[in-house]
Formats: structure tokens, sequence, C-alpha cells
């Protein structure tokens, strides 16, 4: 399960940093956005994996440290999540704003010269 | 816990409830807007300054602890503030009043959100001031980054969406690397709190060591990205000339929120007892500062607008702090904070100066950057008002050579003494510490050299400014603004005037953040408050 992980968070990190090296915004946003889903598996994944495994005890039963989850990552993956939604929507209205003021959606807010 | 110590918590919220506040009211309040959000600096800085006089004297170890909801630390979030952190408090608040002052007759009746946002940038500064856990600093950088993105937009025109499109995704993608980092360091340690991680880390072995350097290494990718160290800082001139002056001023201070991050989480976590990981990485910020204050320089030389001009100077005073943090000595360390606080209140008072320069060359220049037709602002702002101050020109004058001589370390201002106060603690660094070395030389070099490029940058700027400008009119000058730059000033000449008790006390805190056990005892001994005993319930 670790290998197939690694190489998607690898493939998905690699993917995003292409598109953030392009030229034209909506590429950029996209290459962001990939990046943080795979920053966000890797939150995840640093927690040790496991199957089936509650981050929380269940009610009604006694509480065993070893059979859960750690629920420190979850915590910080929701937080992540929140902050990279709000800031890549940020990102977004900045880039249509750009679109419109300066007649183009290359990332230095100008056509390159020819 | 004494009462005292709920005072930690007051620099976040205290800017959040404001900015809460703010938000909803729409155009038109202008004077309640500035009004609410100048009383709140006010606030924070009487907050801070009484925070500095109890970690100083008032506290035992000179640092109050607050743990948030009351969770001991390793599990809660701790706040800390001590005599470092309260420094940076201070600072922080002085700079703020002078922004805000500045932007009161215009750049605060500009858009709508421009006092909520300050107010939440200042929230994020404060908290990532005080916070003692990892990830809990993460969420206060992006609180300050995301309302930096704001107030970089303010006051909307083409050139500032440029600078945004480019501060923004460096920014972002630093906060991932950011989030890496914080994971690879969670992944070996098991912990986020940095007192907790202090003394763990001197504990590892075998592959969790190799993780934790790859960690740090790209957990500090992203304070170095906000510290501008070179080559991580190309992105900064472009995005400081173009925000608009207050706004400049307060990401002069950001540039300092990375450093300090480093000074933190380096001389907590990597100090000389942690084992194989004692001083990981010094050399790098060493080399790395030394190099940014070359890239800074020679930008200072290459460049001849004003606004790019005081970014490098920003990247100057970055990073020469940097290099001092790697150089790992106390003494010298304590110097150079003394540095960091005279070099920020000088270009900050620069950025401040900068437009009201500007309105010599072309006047009304100032009025046509903006597009305030964009926000469809009912009452625009009107030509700052007053007629034109005969004195304008002595006083704009007199000012700039006073920021002049600060950035650039001439006597008799605030840069000589702590430059000298450098100089003096690399070549005599303490009975124990070791004699200095080509390093040592090399950043002495370094700084004189770069003092010797901001005194022909600046020069040459003045020059072309006052003396050959060909004037026609002397510039209108709002004594709103020209009040914050002289405040700035006077902070400088007071930092000259009082440089024996402000470095003392940097060098106290100097001390105390080089002994990280203090820390260790201090954050992770202090008990939660125990719950109420069951008192008798009204009858």
């Amino acid at each position: 399960m670790e290998i197939v992980l690694a190489l998607g968070i690898g493939i998905v990190f690699g993917a995003g940093i292409w598109l953030v090296l392009r030229p034209r915004t909506f590429q950029v946003l996209i290459g962001l956005m990939l990046m943080s889903y795979a920053v966000n598996l890797f939150i995840f994944a640093m927690g040790r994996l496991a199957v089936d495994r509650p981050p929380l005890t269940p009610a009604g039963t006694a509480a065993d440290p070893t059979a859960l989850a750690d629920p420190v990552p979850q915590a910080l993956v929701l937080t992540a999540i929140v902050i990279g939604f709000a800031t890549t929507a940020l990102y977004l209205v900045v880039m249509i704003g750009a679109r419109g003021m300066a007649g183009t959606d290359h990332v230095d807010g100008e056509e390159p010269e020819e | 816990m004494t009462w005292t110590e709920h005072l930690v918590i007051v620099p976040v919220l205290l800017p959040l409830l404001c900015g809460a506040a703010l938000a909803p009211l729409t155009q038109g309040w202008h004077r309640l807007k500035f009004a609410v959000a100048y009383a709140s600096a006010l606030g924070l800085l009487a907050n801070a300054v009484a925070l500095a006089w109890l970690a100083d004297i008032g506290w035992p170890h000179g640092m109050g602890v607050y743990l948030a909801a009351n969770w001991a630390a390793p599990f809660g979030i701790a706040l800390v503030a001590d005599r470092l952190a309260a420094g940076m408090l201070v600072l922080t608040a002085l700079l703020a009043l002078a922004a805000l002052h500045y932007a009161q007759p215009r750049w605060g009746r500009i858009g709508v959100h421009f006092h909520p946002l300050f107010q939440f940038l200042l929230m994020g500064i404060n908290g990532a001031f005080l916070t003692h856990d990892l990830f809990n600093l993460f969420v206060f950088f992006e609180v300050m980054l995301a309302a930096s993105y704001g107030l970089l937009l303010h006051g909307y025109n083409v050139e500032r969406l440029r600078a945004s499109l480019h501060y923004i995704a460096v920014n972002l993608v630093a906060s991932l690397f950011f989030l890496i980092g914080v994971a690879l360091i969670y992944a070996t340690t098991g912990t986020l709190n940095m007192a907790d991680m202090a003394g763990r880390v001197g504990t590892l072995s075998g592959d969790d060591i190799a993780l934790l350097k790859a960690g740090v290494a790209i957990l500090s990718l992203a304070f170095l990205v906000k510290a501008a160290m070179w080559p991580l800082g190309f992105w900064l001139p472009t995005t400081y000339a173009a925000a608009c002056p207050p706004v400049a001023a307060m990401l002069v201070l950001m540039t300092k929120v990375g450093a300090y991050a480093i000074l933190r989480v380096w001389l907590l976590a990597f100090a000389d007892g942690a084992g194989p990981l004692a001083h990981y990485g010094y050399d790098a910020l060493l080399w790395g500062g030394m190099a940014t204050i070359v890239f800074g320089a020679a930008g200072m030389l290459a460049t001849d607008t004003a606004g790019r001009l005081a970014g490098y100077a920003a990247i100057v005073s970055s990073g020469t702090l940097l290099a001092v943090i790697g150089y790992g000595e106390p003494a010298v360390v304590a110097a150079g904070l003394y540095y960091f606080v005279a070099s920020t209140v000088a270009i900050a008072a620069f950025m401040l100066l900068i437009e009201l320069v500007d309105r010599i060359r072309t006047p009304g220049a100032a009025m046509l950057a903006l597009t305030a037709e964009v926000y469809a602002v009912e009452d625009t702002p009107a030509e700052p008002k007053g007629r034109g101050v005969p004195a304008a020109m002595a006083i704009l004058a007199l000012a700039f050579a006073a920021c002049a001589l600060t950035i650039a370390g001439l006597p008799p201002l605030s840069g000589f003494v702590a430059k000298f106060g450098l100089f003096h603690a690399l070549v005599n660094p303490g009975p124990h510490a070791a004699p200095i070395g080509p390093a040592g030389w090399t950043l002495i070099a370094l700084v004189i050299v770069s003092g010797l490029a901001a005194i022909v940058s600046l020069m040459r700027f003045g020059v072309r400014t006052f003396w050959t400008a060909g004037i026609v009119a002397p510039p209108s000058l709002h004594g709103a603004e020209v009040l914050p730059v002289g405040a700035l000033l006077l902070v400088s000449v007071l930092l000259t005037v009082g440089a024996q008790p402000v470095s003392d006390y940097l060098a106290r805190a100097s001390a105390d953040i080089h002994r990280p056990g203090l820390y260790v005892d201090r954050v992770l001994r202090t008990p939660a408050v125990p719950n109420p005993a069951p008192a008798a319930e009204a009858p």
C-alpha cells in the first residue's frame, strides 16, 4: 500500500509542479490544486497507514490506544484543506481580475514579445 | 495561571474581533472604521508594552505561557510571550499605528475592506510571533498571507495585479512546502509543539534523523521564501514596489516574520544539546544570508526607482539577519536583533516617504495610479487636502536623509549603532565563544560593502530628486501623512539615544532563546487550570 500511495502522491505532485511552471494562469491554478491534493495525501500518510482503524473510540467500548488511527493528521488535513481551498479560490479571483484588466491570461499580465 | 497571562492572547483576539466588526461596514463609514482600527492598534501597542514589561520583570523565567482552551502543553496549543516575542509585538504595533495614520487621509478611503484586512494582517503577524506550535504557526502564516494578498491588491491597478499574480502563486507553493515539512516533522518526532519537539530531536536515531533533516529543510524553504533569502526572494522588489505605501510598510515587517520563525525553530530545535542534529543547517543560513546581502546590494545599485530600492534594502536587512542567525553566537544574535529593529523601522519609514517624494516629480501622478472607479467609490478621495506646505521640500529632504543614513548605517542614527554593535559582537564574541574566523570577516566585509552600495544608490536617488529635479511647485503634503514618517524617524532617534537599554533588553531576549531547556521546562510543565470544584449549586 505504501508504494502505491507514494507513487500516486509523487505523480500528482510532479504533474502539479509542471503545470505551475506553465505560462497561462489557468494551468498554474490547476497545478496548485494538484499540488495541494498531493500534500494533503502526504500529511495523511505521515500518520502511518492502516486499514479499518477508527480515529476515535467507538461509543460503549473501552479505549484501546493501539487500535486507534492517529487523529492528529486528520485534523491537520482538515485545516489544510480549508485553508488551501480558500487561498486557491482567492487566486482564482485575482486571475479573473487580471484577465479582465490586463486582457490576457499570461502569468506576467502581458503577452511575451515574439 | 495569573490573570496577567491572559494578556498573551489579546494580540490575537483584539484585531480578530475588530476586523470582524469592521468587515460588514460598507463604504462611507470611513471615520468610524479608522477610529476602530486605530483604537485597536493603540490597544495592541499598550498591550505589547505591558507584555514586554511583564516578560522582562514581572513573570518568572521571563515568559508567559497561555494554554489555549486549557489543554496542557504537548496536546493543546501553547502561546508563549517571552522577551523577544513581546519586543516584536511592540515593533508590529508601532508600525501598524504609523501605517494606519498614513492611510487615514487617502488610502484607507479607497475600496471597502482596507481596515478589516489590515486588522487580520495584524492578527496573523502577532499570532506568528506568539505561537509555539508548528501547525498553528502555519495557520497564522496563512491568515497573514491571505490578508496581505488582499492588501497588496488594495487600490487595484494593472501593476498591482501583475505583482500579485506572482506573489500569490509563490506564497501558495511555499505554504505547500510548509505543510510537507510539518508533516515530516510530525512523522519523525510525533509532536507539533515546538518545546516538545526540541526535547525529542536529540533522541532520534537512524532513518528518522535523515527524514527530520529533510522535513526541516523543506519547512525552512517556506520561511526563507518569506524572509527573501537568495534565490528565493526574486519576487520581493516587484511586489513591494507595487503595493500602496502603508501596505508596503507592513510588508517590510512580514519579511522579518520569516526570519523570526527561522530564529525560533532553529535555536530551539538545533541548539548544542540536540545530539547528532546540533547546529544543523547553520552553515546554509550563514552563507545563504551572505549571498542574500550580495543580491540585495547589487539590486540596490542596479535599480533607479525608489520602491524597488526600498525592496532591495529590505532584502539586505533580511540577509544580514539570516547570516547572523547562522553565525550561531548569542552575543552576535543580540546585536543582530538590534539591527533587525533599527532597519525595519527605517525601511518602513522610507516606504511611507516614497510616495510623498514622488509627488515632487510629477504632481498628481499618485492620483492617476489609482483606479478608484473600479470600486465605484462614491466619495472619490480628493487631492490631498491642505495647502502646499512651504517647508515641504525641507521636511521631505530631511526625512529622506534620515532614512538614508539609517539604512546605509552611517552615524549618527540607529543604523550606525546597529552595525557597530554587530561588528563588535563579531570581533569579541565573548569569553567562551570561538574567535572570529573567515566567515565572520566575510560577513563584516559584506555588511560594509552593502552599506556602501546603499549610500551610492540612495545618494544618487536623493540628488536626482531633490537637487536636480527642476521642481515646479512644492508638493502638497497632508499633515497626517508627514506625521507617521516623522514618528518612525523619531523612533529611530530614540533607538539611538536609548541604545543601551534597548540592546540590554535584546541581549536578555537573545540569552533566553539560546537556552531551549528553559522553554521546554516552562511550556511543558505549565499545568492546565483545574476544573473548578463542584461548587454548591445556586439554590
